[in-house]
């Protein structure tokens, strides 16, 4: 009678690849709620589009590679890069934009590396960073805080908007972008930098409508949010806390010390951590286990400089925002970084030898 | 940091530990065994008892097919010191020895002796050692050494090894963790048997002398923890530390780190940090051995998994097949989909080839799950490089880059990363999202390394034998030149001494004044004659064959000189030499007043290049042809003389003669050929001397012969010959003019002369030791 053979262990802890990926998606959701709220429902139209496109576009290569198309589908890691593109994508962008993000994220970033796990760059802010030197204009339409927002904006409308720039009344996204008195929306962001162009100290810059107590109306609170998923995701041992934790204490030294330094000219460590897709990034982006460091010194090096690189590009970039850039500088960093950061393996420590010796010497 | 003593124990007393990085919290699933005492099984029908149950060498079979063996009898024997025996566990007939599946991953058959039972149970006769503190440390040793203690936490190495450290003890662990989840057999032990155990701690305490004593069990087993406490309550010595459950605390190395904080170094082994660790199943087996003489024939095996009922601890017999253990356990196959048994525990046990696989002494757990406790592997996916790998591992490697590189078969990478400080715990890929089976892949490349390794080690084996081979071929040329080099060097030494001789000084001063006297008035002719060199030369072997003729014929009586040059080795044959010396310098004086007239008339001709003067020149020839003779002559005459003299000389000098023959034969072209001879002296002298060789060899022979019939036999056929040998390499050096080729030509002539007399004389002495040795 021959028995069955296996390779220890022959226990295992019941949570594959698919499960990761999902646990990510659920705790992205309270941002994605945040974001709806305040934006519209443009970012739950640009995920459906971004996720048919991604999946689509996975299964047509992985079928072209000739490789299970329902296991790699079943990783929804296809997914994932979907809601991770769709939430950067501005809600009145057009629909074509989301779909060529997704298959340029699928198709060149991930699978003409090799697919899952082989790819060096993070699919969805390659795909975003493309989209951004592409097409400019489409990428900065960001809705104005519905709060703000002259029209009141259905699922309907969102939708109307994605698919054919105009809402449901007819209104095309400059009507919808501008205030009350015509002039367009900036984000946050956009706003401080062009005000610090035009002589305005950072004070003054952000007195107006679309700061409340100096930090960006709606996006606080879906940095916020964004935040309370990533403690969820650390609470659920998903990610490890170096990356994130490396890239707030990355961006608020280097603000910090900016802040300090002329206060009127840089905004403060709070405005920058709380602004734009920092949370975000931090704890949604920039641990991607695929691309990101593997060791623990790593991490936080690899977090600590995306932090660094936000702000710079933020501060004297010609970006309003930074976090897909950063994100990718430090992708490109990884292999070295990784390198470098190796972990004293058990026994081998130099000091611990020498005191071996000492003990040694005294017997 | 490096902690010291002190410091341990202090915390160890406060109950404080350090921990191990990584780990994992797999579930212990141990109330499934351990709510159960040990049981005894019946005795199965038969035991397979492979003859290497441990770490190290096994030995040779010391029962045949048919004996009858008593329960506890020694069934192999061998001086190993990695050599520990198995014995019978129970009374029965050996029914076979041969290969039997093995308790190994590989299932491989390996040698086993086959127990038939009696099921009578006889033990054989026991030696305890019951107050083992009245005997020497070595013996102690022995009795757990023949009782084929091997460490029975899974490892198996020979604990009498173990137990006999080089260096000072501090601390004695003493492991009761039990991390592994399932498994319970330490647990029930402890429980059961801590008095043994204690027993075997103090057994222990007496061998290595330890500082202080710590037994460490995880704080899932508060039973045992209770029931060792109390056990131990009346040594200060000794701590029962509960440390926190969490896999692998019970690892070697991180137990010492949860304890001491202290790393067992790479490559070193626990006792580099002042600690050894024994196993509380193997304190119970150190008791039984030593106060009892019981050696190891049964251990506790948990035998659990949700396919039998009857989950629990049992007493096994080493050799009892799993299958028996699974007809007694109650055992269900229908609840696996295929029949799977772990012999170890889920995350380091390894699945049996077959249910014949018999217990051994590493055993601790025969696991048989069920397929939705635990799912077998699904198909390997990407990694994702999450690193929950690097997380888990308590050797602080980083396993995805391990198996990336071990994957790609990039080993030497894989080795940059430590791959061989990997424990295979097992942990990275119990936590991998990705299903990969990391540890196969770890095993598969430390076994692709080694066998590399081995294969690059007998490369370089062969390497070096080529090497060696050729190292010694050089060795030996060089030695033999070394020899060569030696023998002449000590040849030109016993030269320099003859030639220390004052008379020989002086006969070389002489010789050499009267070359320089030729040598000047050769000189002129010498430079003229260069463009006529050949026909010259022509003109001069004609000449010479003529004069060689006449000169075989010629028997006209001249004087003639000898020169310095030849100096025969011995003292007898010195004696013939200096007298022929003496003559031949006083024929030279004669002489030298016609050659120089000689080659004044001669040589004239010669340079203006006509034949017309051959008729001179041949009339010199003639002369000094005859003159040549006539010093022969003398010399001969002056030799046998010598010989008549010296017919008590020692045996040695006969005994070279005798052997430099062939040389000289072979080397007396040399000097003639290479050596350029000016003076026509010198060319006289070396005739003269050739002459002389001769005749001494001649008068050794003789001299040989005599004493032989002294039977005098005692010889030494070395030096002589050197020194013979010597004598001709030497020529060349002593008179190292430049010649003409007219000169030379007559050299020649004159030297090949010299040899066929030579190896006449050679030849007759050669008869005569013929002769001799016949007639010895």
């Amino acid at each position: 009678m021959m028995l069955s053979l296996s390779s220890s262990p022959h226990l295992k802890r019941q949570r594959n690849t698919g499960q990761v990926m999902r646990l990510v998606m659920y705790a992205a959701i309270p941002g994605l709620i945040a974001q709806t709220w305040f934006f519209g429902f443009g970012a739950l139209v640009h995920f459906a589009v971004a996720a048919a496109t991604c999946i689509a576009t996975e299964a047509l290569i992985v079928e072209l590679r000739k490789r299970d198309v329902e296991r790699t589908i079943k990783d929804s890691s296809a997914l994932l890069t979907a809601l991770l593109l769709a939430v950067s994508i501005p809600p009145y962008a057009p629909w074509w934009l989301t779909v060529i993000g997704s298959v340029f994220a699928i198709a060149i970033v991930k699978q003409l590396y090799g697919g899952l796990g082989n790819n060096p760059f993070n699919p969805a802010m390659a795909a975003y960073v493309m989209l951004l030197i592409s097409f400019p204009v489409q990428m900065t339409n960001w809705a104005p805080v519905a709060s703000l927002s002259q029209y009141e904006e259905s699922a309907l409308d969102s939708a109307s908007i994605v698919f054919t720039g105009y809402n449901v009344e007819g209104y095309s996204i400059e009507q919808l972008r501008s205030d009350v008195d015509g002039h367009t929306m900036a984000t946050p962001l956009d706003h401080l930098k062009t005000a610090l162009t035009t002589g305005e100290t950072s004070e003054e810059a952000l007195q107006a409508p679309i700061y409340s107590n100096g930090l960006g109306q709606g996006w606080f609170w879906i940095n916020m949010a964004y935040l309370f998923g990533g403690l969820l995701l650390l609470r659920l041992k998903v990610i490890n806390w170096h990356i994130p934790v490396g890239v707030i204490v990355g961006t608020f030294a280097i603000s910090g010390f900016f802040h300090l330094i002329d206060g009127s000219v840089y905004a403060s460590p709070l405005f920058h951590l709380f602004s734009g897709g920092l949370m975000f990034g931090a704890f949604f982006i920039a641990t991607d286990p695929v691309s990101a460091s593997t060791t623990d010194k790593g991490r936080l090096l690899f977090g600590a400089g995306i932090g660094l690189w936000i702000y710079i590009i933020r501060t004297w970039g010609g970006y309003p925002d930074a976090v897909a850039f950063a994100v990718l500088i430090m992708n490109m960093g990884v292999p070295l970084i990784d390198y470098y950061t190796r972990p004293r393996t058990y026994g081998h420590r130099s000091e611990h030898k020498s005191a071996i010796k000492r003990a040694e010497d005294r017997d | 940091m490096y902690n010291e003593f002190k410091t341990i124990i202090d915390r160890i007393k406060q109950g404080k530990l350090w921990r191990f990085r990584g780990g994992v919290h797999p579930d212990g699933r141990k109330s499934l065994s351990n709510t159960h005492e040990i049981a005894d099984i019946a005795i199965p029908n038969r035991l397979y008892l492979p003859l290497k149950q441990h770490i190290g060498v096994e030995g040779v079979v010391s029962v045949a097919v048919g004996d009858h063996v008593l329960k506890g009898q020694k069934l192999t024997k061998s001086s190993n010191p990695f050599f520990v025996p198995v014995h019978a566990p129970t009374s029965g007939k050996i029914v076979g020895i041969e290969k039997h599946v093995s308790a190994h991953p590989s299932g491989i058959p390996e040698q086993t002796i086959i127990i038939e039972p009696d099921k009578k149970d006889t033990w054989a006769e026991l030696k305890p050692l019951k107050n083992y503190d009245a005997f020497p440390k070595i013996k102690v040793l022995e009795t757990i050494c023949q009782a084929g203690i091997a460490g029975m936490g899974g490892a198996g190495f020979p604990t009498h090894l173990k137990a006999s450290p080089k260096k000072g003890v501090e601390f004695l662990i003493i492991n009761g963790v039990e991390c592994e989840p399932y498994i319970t057999a330490d647990d029930r032990l402890m429980r059961e048997h801590a008095n043994q155990i204690r027993q075997g701690i103090d057994i222990l305490a007496y061998l290595l002398s330890p500082q202080h004593i710590v037994i460490a069990i995880e704080d899932n087993k508060p039973e045992a923890v209770q029931a060792l406490t109390e056990a131990c309550s009346d040594s200060a010595d000794i701590s029962v530390c509960e440390i926190p459950t969490r896999y692998p605390a019970g690892g070697e190395k991180q137990l010492i780190q949860v304890l001491t904080n202290r790393e067992v170094p790479h490559n070193g082994l626990p006792i580099d940090v002042g600690v050894i660790m024994q196993n509380v199943g193997t304190c119970f087996a150190i008791a039984d051995a030593v106060l009892a003489g019981i050696p190891l024939i049964r251990r506790v095996v948990t035998i659990t998994g949700e396919a039998i009922d009857r989950a629990g601890n049992a007493w096994v017999l080493l050799g009892t097949p799993i299958s028996h253990l699974m007809s007694q356990a109650e055992y269900h196959a229908k609840r696996q989909s295929q029949q799977r048994m772990i012999m170890g525990g889920p995350m380091m046990g390894y699945t049996v080839a077959s249910a014949d696989v018999p217990v051994i002494k590493t055993t601790n757990c025969i696991l048989v799950p069920t397929d939705k406790e635990m799912p077998p592997m699904g198909e390997e996916q990407p990694c994702i490089r999450c690193s929950a790998c690097a997380d888990a591992c308590p050797a602080h490697l980083l396993p995805q880059q391990l198996y990336w590189h071990g994957k790609a078969k990039e080993y030497d990478k894989a080795q940059e990363y430590n791959l061989f400080d990997c424990i295979e715990c097992g942990a990275c890929a119990f936590v991998c999202p990705s299903e990969i089976p990391l540890v196969h892949y770890y095993r598969q490349a430390k076994a692709d390394i080694r066998i590399q390794q081995e294969e690059a080690d007998k490369a370089e084996k062969a390497r070096e034998r080529f090497e060696a081979r050729k190292a010694r071929l050089k060795r030996e040329q060089e030695e033999r030149e070394e020899k060569h080099r030696k023998a002449a060097e000590a040849r030109r030494q016993a030269m320099d001494k003859t030639d220390s001789d004052a008379k020989d000084k002086i006969a070389a001063a002489l010789a050499r004044v009267k070359a320089k006297q030729s040598g000047s008035q050769e000189e002129a002719p010498k430079t003229a004659n260069k463009p006529n060199d050949k026909v010259a030369a022509a003109i001069a072997r004609a000449k010479a064959k003529k004069q060689a003729a006449s000169e075989s014929e010629a028997n006209v009586s001249n004087t003639q000189n000898g020169g310095e040059s030849n100096q025969p080795p011995s003292t007898n044959d010195k004696v013939a030499a200096a007298i022929a010396r003496a003559k031949a310098k006083k024929a030279q004086r004669a002489e030298q007043e016609n050659t120089s007239i000689d080659t004044n008339t001669s040589d004239e001709p010669q340079t203006s290049n006509t034949a017309s003067d051959t008729q001179t020149e041949k009339q010199d020839r003639i002369a000094q042809a005859i003159a040549r003779a006539k010093a022969k002559k003398a010399a001969k005459q002056q030799f046998e003389r010598a010989e008549n003299k010296s017919s008590s000389g020692s045996s040695t000098e006969g005994q070279g003669a005798e052997a430099s023959m062939p040389v000289i034969k072979d080397e007396v072209p040399q000097p003639t050929d290479t050596a350029p001879l000016s003076e026509s002296e010198a060319r006289k002298q070396r005739v003269a001397a050739a002459i002389a060789k001769a005749k001494a060899k001649k008068a050794k022979a003789k001299e040989k012969q005599a004493l032989k019939q002294a039977d005098n036999l005692k010889q030494e056929p070395d030096s002589p010959a050197v020194s013979i040998e010597n004598d001709i390499n030497q020529q060349p050096s002593a008179e190292s003019a430049p010649a003409d080729p007219e000169t030379i030509k007559k050299q020649k002539v004159a030297a090949a002369v010299a040899r066929a007399k030579a190896r006449k004389a050679a030849k007759d002495a050669e008869k005569l030791n013929e002769q001799n040795t016949k007639d010895s």
